[in-house]
């Protein structure tokens, strides 16, 4: 198992010789396994020197297929990246669609390693096919987005009735659900044929900031990533919805050992530092 | 030495073949084979696939009827005028065949939101808006489909001999007559094709659907839309409605048998 949290990461390592030395990593082709000490990672100092870097103490190999939620686009890219930029021989693969959809296709026997969900349902369903017990990394609440000044002068979820095209998530999406959850109990009800039904958080953002719907209801996390294209009406706690994200690796294919440092980082202090910025609250 | 006039294949090129074949054809099979069929009548009757069908097949031949309208004058003046610069209209036409659907909504989007000014005037004038409307469908699925019948339709103007039309114009006819009483009837068939295979086109049609027109109940939800939607909360009804789906596609190939089985 590694631990990345040491000081003593190359990350400031420039893109041209982190190339050099995955190249020489390739060709040397040794190197497996992930280390905590520095006495195992000597016998690869050879593969990452070659380049004139300092030596890594990474070395976890591997490809993985994580699936993430829609709205973890943001934090768990650069999550990623951090881990390819640490470790040479590792390659993530991030596929981000609902997580209604995600649990359906591990259901159906995708290969995936890592299955991130915005809701504990989604999560409970693929039960079968854990590898690891599930653990919350992240929260997330609700917001109406709508256009750049809010021209509808939209206040409350009230007002989404008769505002014409509301923007939500598919039904079973979580983000669907927890906007009917949060319509319920402020006692709104909107026409479904005033509804457009994006197939996840992004896509019913999407409907907003690029399409002509009037507002939408997404995660907050979504309405900070497209703060220049909308603008976000805090829905009140009362009515709101906490979203719990939980973690949790899957029988797939891929390294489990690279599947188990990307669950730790996503717990980890670095991993909780893009989530943060991203808008999500500490789980 | 005469060649041999029926060569046996090579067993790797067999092989290959049959690997194709199974690509496509297991997948297909796949879907069958997961069909609810006790329930693929109530499955097909509720109110949500009623709508979807309804809406696919409203928008998807009102879609055909205008690529046929706008199509045809244009697969013509692509064959057979001497427009300069007839290269560059037929290659930016047939963009759509290749573009990703997705992309095609979004350029939908930056041309007939109502940001847009095209998309403002349209909708301060005349009331009218595209998105999240049944005129919206109509006009992704045309802007995807039109391709298929243009670039049918014109090989047939070409492939026609133009000096039967010339004949007949030097025996007095007026343009528009010889246009509907030799051009038309020749092509006649490939105008038959080229309809079918739009209206099969826009009948599946979904990125640039979705991405333009949304996602609305009843309005802007066909088929596709609504298999898509179904997939996790009723997965019984988008199967059942992926089936209708493929009978419609067989049922194309079945009408074009001239063109594609009967090769021999």
């Amino acid at each position: 198992m590694c631990h990345l949290a040491d000081a003593s990461y190359p990350l400031t390592m420039s893109r041209s010789s982190k190339v050099l030395a995955a190249l020489t990593l390739v060709v040397a082709l040794g190197a497996a396994g992930c280390s905590d000490d520095s006495s195992t990672t000597a016998t690869n100092d050879s593969t990452t020197t070659a380049a004139s870097t300092p030596s890594d103490t990474c070395t976890t190999e591997g490809d993985i297929t994580v699936s993430a939620a829609a709205s973890l686009t943001e934090s768990f890219t650069a999550i990623a990246d951090d881990i390819e930029e640490e470790c040479d021989g590792a390659d993530i693969t991030l596929t981000f669609d609902s997580s209604g959809k995600l649990s359906e296709q591990i259901l159906s026997g995708a290969p995936v390693d890592v299955f991130a969900s915005a809701d504990e349902k989604n999560m409970d369903k693929v039960e079968d096919d854990q590898a690891s017990t599930p653990e919350i990394f992240a929260k997330n609440n609700l917001v109406i987005v709508t256009k750049p000044g809010n021209p509808e002068g939209i206040k409350t979820l009230a007002d989404l009735a008769d505002a014409g095209i509301v923007a939500l998530c598919a039904e079973d999406a979580p983000c669907g659900n927890f906007a009917g959850q949060a319509l319920e109990s402020a006692n709104v009800s909107i026409n479904e044929s005033n509804v457009t039904r994006g197939e996840n958080a992004k896509a019913t953002l999407a409907a907003v900031a690029e399409g002509d719907a009037v507002a939408g209801i997404v995660y907050v996390t979504d309405a900070l990533a497209a703060a220049e294209s909308t603008d976000s009406v805090e829905i009140p706690e009362s009515n709101n919805v906490i979203a719990s994200y939980p973690i949790a690796r899957i029988n797939g294919p891929g390294s489990s050992e690279l599947a188990q440092l990307f669950v730790d980082r996503v717990l980890g202090p670095e991993g909780q530092k893009h989530l943060k910025d991203a808008g999500f609250l500490a789980p | 030495m005469s060649p041999n006039p029926n060569p046996r294949a090579p067993l790797p090129i067999k092989v290959l073949a049959g690997l194709g074949v199974v690509l496509i054809v297991l997948p297909l099979a796949g879907l069958i084979q997961r069909a609810a069929w006790s329930s693929l009548f109530e499955d097909l009757s509720s109110q949500a696939a009623l709508d979807a069908l309804q809406l696919s097949l409203l928008t998807s031949l009102a879609a055909t009827a205008l690529a046929l309208i706008l199509g045809l004058p244009l697969a013509w003046v692509l064959a057979r005028s001497k427009l300069r610069g007839r290269s560059i209209i037929r290659a930016l036409v047939l963009v759509p065949m290749v573009l990703p659907p997705v992309v095609g909504g979004v350029a939908l989007l930056s041309a007939f939101s109502l940001r847009s000014p095209l998309g403002g005037w349209l909708h301060d004038v005349f009331g009218l808006q595209l998105t999240f409307a049944p005129a919206g469908v109509i006009l992704a699925e045309t802007f995807v489909a039109m391709p298929f019948f243009v670039l049918t339709v014109e090989a047939a103007i070409r492939q026609s001999d133009p000096r039967v039309e010339q004949i007949a114009a030097t025996l007095g006819a007026s343009p528009a007559a010889v246009m509907r009483r030799v051009t038309l009837p020749t092509v006649a068939p490939a105008i038959g094709a080229g309809a079918v295979l739009a209206w099969a086109r826009a009948l599946g049609e979904f990125g640039a659907t979705v991405t333009f027109a949304g996602n609305v109940a009843g309005r802007t939800r066909t088929l596709p839309l609504a298999v898509y939607l179904a997939l996790e909360s009723d997965p019984n009804a988008a199967i059942a409605l992926s089936l209708v789906l493929l009978v419609v596609s067989f049922a194309v190939l079945v009408s074009q048998r001239e063109r594609w089985w009967n090769n021999q």
